[in-house]
């Protein structure tokens, strides 16, 4: 057993001296394998930011009730004003120092906007919202202007859209319809998708676009998270209530899944690209094994066995590809981490979130190289295991 | 110092098929080769050399007929034992002493070695013996590129006997070395033979070359000719 590592060691330091010698077809095969772990965590880092966005953007104690057959969405769903009361004595709903039950009901209208970069028009979300919306979010805070007044038509804009979207500074005026709205102040709720939203008054919002009396959603603040089956059956025992209720944290849970067709297709776009790399880490691999035939001929004539050629090489094509991975990891973390990017959330509108490469998507990067470099050597390796004796007379 | 027989071959056949011809090198080749001797192989390029050579050292099959070893037959061994009684019993060395590029003297000197139970210590001793015998025991740490031809071919050599075997066998040993080079080898494979007891066959196309053996034997048409030198 010893001397079988014995020979292994020897085959795999040979073959590891070897690779300067064969400087710019390893190079080709490293930076191949680079660009196709770099495109793979570009759709990664995208699909992690936004699942990140959306998913940290609820609260296990905020209960979210929405119109039933509405397949959970803000934009889709509506609700008559009468549910609100109702709902206003349910369960479990925490009240404030004067006694009054802390829910927030809310309006979700989508309307346009142009980007900063490339003027493509877009949808964004303007919320109608009360006094007690701030309070639902963790983290709520304005940062530039002020509140809007209560009755008027004016709005704070979340931090994301000014950064993506034209038109919103402090100050401007937007034409949203017939209606012309004020910016009055800028807000952050930092890595949730209400910073991608218009937040304005709830009766103006629901009278300018016609939304009579209905809301789309109402939140209201747990006494803690379990309430939730308290809530549900009272909700279930009131035929007038055609309506759902999850926690916030559950509704955005499942918003997030709605980028997985990006990961997905990363995957797809990756896989495809690494034949390509396949097929020039093959070619190099054979030359490799092709170079050291009358070597790897002379090792067999001494004695040595042909699994030490076959680990040699393949050491070799896991090393060249390892170096790839590695490099495409690092390309792809200066290029894309952190960049940010907009893009459709569960409904119509957009969600303003941060690429994000994190452990799992380099791991991601790393095995997709390791396994083209394992299919990549794994050939060659068998063709070293059985180089021909005779060829110790190779040229 | 001849002693019995090293290696006996009966009704040897070799034939390679190139399509639908089939080439005939031998077609009933004897030979015996005592233990302790020096055999010289010449012959026109073509007449099977290299061939014979090769299945002496059990790296080409013949055909038919047999091919005895210290009295056991080695044609009908498997590659895996073929291997391991190629690592114990034979050393080649080779025209153009096909040494690992990467590898300093020593390292290529051990590899043999790493077939075996011997400790890196043993090893090491072993393998400064060896040097020391082809006189190189100051390149030890030297690569193939940063040595001479000669030299190169003295690692060789070193190569081939750090491990003891019995045989050694060596094609065209001197046909890329100038005239003084090459006789420093024939005289290094002559000590082997007579101070060592290494039983040599030596490939060669140079009458001069063959001359240092203890016999010559020509290869021609499939049939052997004896002239004693
Ligand atoms: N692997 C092989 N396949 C087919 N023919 C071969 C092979 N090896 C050698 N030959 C042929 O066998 C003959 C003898 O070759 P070889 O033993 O190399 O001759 P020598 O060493 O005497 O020059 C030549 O005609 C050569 O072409
Ligand atoms: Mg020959």
């Amino acid at each position: 057993m010893s001397a079988l590592f014995q020979q292994i060691g020897a085959v795999v330091a040979m073959t590891v001296s070897g690779l300067p010698s064969r400087f710019w077809a390893s190079l080709t095969t490293i930076v191949s394998v680079a660009l196709v772990v770099a495109t793979l965590l570009a759709f990664l880092a995208m699909g992690n930011g936004f699942a990140k966005t959306v998913a940290g953007t609820g609260s296990e104690d905020v209960a979210m009730f929405l119109g039933t057959g509405t397949s959970g969405s803000e934009l889709n769903s509506t609700m008559p004003g009468e549910a609100v009361r109702i709902l206003e004595e349910a369960p479990g709903i925490a009240r404030d120092a004067s006694g009054r039950p802390i829910v927030s009901p809310e309006s979700y209208v989508a309307v346009g906007a142009v980007r900063r970069a490339g003027g493509g028009e877009a949808n964004v979300s303007l919320r109608g919202v009360t006094a007690n919306a701030p309070g639902m979010r963790t983290g709520f805070r304005i940062t530039e202007g002020r509140m809007y007044d209560p009755g008027t038509n004016e709005m704070i804009v979340g931090a994301g859209v000014v950064r993506e979207f034209q038109g919103f500074d402090l100050g401007a005026e937007m034409q949203f319809g017939t209606d012309k709205w004020k910016v009055v102040g800028v807000f952050e709720v930092p890595g949730t998708v209400f910073d991608s939203e218009l937040w304005a008054d709830l009766p103006v919002v629901q009278t300018l676009f016609n939304r009579g009396p209905t809301v789309a959603a109402v939140r209201a603040r747990l006494t803690d998270p379990g309430q939730m089956e308290a809530i549900k059956a009272f909700v279930a025992a009131d035929p007038r209530l055609r309506i759902e209720v999850k926690t916030e944290k559950e509704h955005f849970a499942s918003e997030a899944r709605s980028l997985e067709a990006i990961v997905y297709f990363g995957w797809a776009l990756a896989i495809t690209l690494g034949l390509g790399a396949l097929a020039g880490a093959l070619n190099t691999m054979y030359a490799a094994v092709e170079a050291r035939t009358k070597e790897l001929a002379t090792l067999r004539a001494i004695g040595f066995g042909g699994f030490p050629a076959f680990v040699g090489a393949l050491t070799e094509s896991l090393l060249l590809s390892l170096a790839g991975g590695l490099l495409g990891v690092i390309a792809a973390y200066l290029i894309f981490n952190g960049i940010t990017a907009s893009t459709l959330g569960g409904g119509f509108t957009q969600v303003v979130f941060d690429f994000a490469i994190g452990p799992a998507q380099v791991v991601s990067g790393v095995v997709l190289a390791l396994v083209l470099g394992l299919i990549g050597g794994f050939f060659p390796a068998l063709r070293a295991a059985n180089t021909p004796l005779l060829k110790i007379g190779a040229e | 110092m001849t002693g019995e027989a090293l290696i006996e071959l009966r009704g040897v056949q070799k034939r390679y098929k190139r399509g639908d011809e089939t080439l005939s090198i031998f077609d009933d080749l004897n030979l015996t080769i005592p233990a302790g001797d020096f055999v010289a192989v010449m012959g026109p390029s073509g007449s099977g050399k290299t061939t014979l050579l090769n299945m002496l050292g059990g790296l080409d099959r013949p055909t038919g007929g047999s091919i005895n070893f210290a009295g056991s037959p080695i044609e009908k061994l498997s590659e895996s034992q073929l291997s391991a009684w190629r690592a114990a019993n034979v050393g080649f060395i080779f025209q153009f002493y096909n040494l690992m590029p990467t590898m300093t003297a020593t390292r290529n000197v051990e590899l043999p070695l790493l077939l075996t139970k011997l400790s890196p210590r043993d090893r090491k001793e072993r393998v400064k013996t060896a040097l020391e015998i082809v006189g190189l025991g100051d390149r030890s740490g030297h690569r193939p590129k940063e040595l001479s031809g000669g030299q190169q071919q003295r690692v060789a050599i070193a190569r081939a006997i750090v491990a003891d075997p019995k045989l050694l066998l060596a094609d065209e040993p001197t046909g890329d070395l100038d005239r003084t080079t090459a006789t420093e080898i024939l005289e290094m494979l002559q000590l082997l033979n007579r101070d060592l007891g290494k039983t040599i066959v030596m490939v060669t196309h140079d009458p001069a070359a063959a001359k240092y053996a203890k016999r010559e034997l020509h290869l021609d048409k499939g049939e052997f000719e004896e002239r004693l030198t």
